[in-house]
């Protein structure tokens, strides 16, 4: 068991709980974000779900010294709420207002083999590597 | 709330949280899409399992659809308006990366964590969302 094995299976696991929570469906995410209008109250249910799992684990386990594979436990240092966070998190918001695909369900729709999906991923690439390149 | 679907989305959320437990407790790492996704294009540390976990993001589905539920239809319904797209990802790929996380990095294992920054961003990314979709369907653009 590699770290590379144990990520595809990782990620084969969260796909296919994406699918199965109908959230690689750009419209059902358009449906949540919709509070106006036929209110689709679903991925609060994904994402409830997905804390309830993941946070009695993350306490149990934050204080181990290293993980299962022998790799240092990486958290993400304590950081000052500031400017970046509340505009990264608005353009974040806006983006995926326009569209309804966020990084995860964006990169399993490439399994719908729509064209449109690489052209949202080209752009979602350029969009990283402006903050990357030219903003840090 | 037609299309309201509780309890697959319940499921499906803790399949997902199960997923952010797996990889944790293996590889020491939190399962942040938009970080693997920017490691998998920039930097070199864990490049390749960054590009397998991405991977995986696209056999899951496949194989949801072809071997467990292979009578099930792909539900995908997409703008196909190139100007939305393409600044959609823009501001997704940028946005994330500027406020460290997305849906599941703050969303999940932010919240999860019981982190403020993480729990702030969701709730800005979730009204700006919300803003947009209805500023959106007042032009007839989204349903």
């Amino acid at each position: 068991m590699n770290d590379k094995f144990i990520s595809l299976v990782s990620g084969i696991i969260f796909g296919i709980g994406l699918v199965i929570s109908g959230m690689t469906n750009p419209e059902k995410v358009i449906g949540f974000l919709s509070i106006t209008h036929n209110w689709d109250a679903s991925l609060v249910f994904v994402m409830g779900g997905a804390i309830l799992a993941f946070a009695p684990f993350f306490f149990l386990l934050k204080n181990k010294e290293v993980s299962a594979l022998g790799n240092r436990i990486e958290l993400p240092t304590k950081q000052q709420m500031d400017k970046k966070l509340v505009i990264g998190a608005s353009l974040f918001g806006v983006g995926w207002g326009l569209v309804g695909l966020c990084p995860g369900p964006a990169i399993s729709a490439l399994a719908v083999f729509d064209p449109i999906v690489i052209i949202f991923l080209i752009s979602m690439a350029i969009g990283v590597l402006i903050n990357t390149n030219i903003l840090k | 709330m037609h299309n309201f679907t509780p309890i697959s989305a319940l499921i499906g959320g803790i399949i997902i949280g199960l997923s952010v437990v797996f990889y944790f407790y293996t590889t020491g790492r939190l399962a942040g899409i938009s970080g693997i996704f920017e490691n998998a294009i920039t930097k070199s540390s864990n490049r390749l399992s960054n590009v397998y976990f991405l991977l995986g993001l696209v056999i899951g589905p496949l194989i949801y659809y072809n071997i467990i539920l292979p009578s099930e239809d792909i539900a995908f319904t997409i703008t196909h308006s190139y100007g939305l797209i393409i600044s959609g990802g823009l501001l997704v790929g940028l946005g994330t990366r500027l406020s460290k996380g997305c849906t599941s990095g703050h969303g999940i294992c932010g919240i999860g964590r019981l982190s403020l920054n993480s729990m702030l961003a969701t709730v800005i990314f979730v009204a700006a969302g919300m803003l947009t979709v209805t500023i959106l369907q007042q032009y007839g653009i989204h349903l």
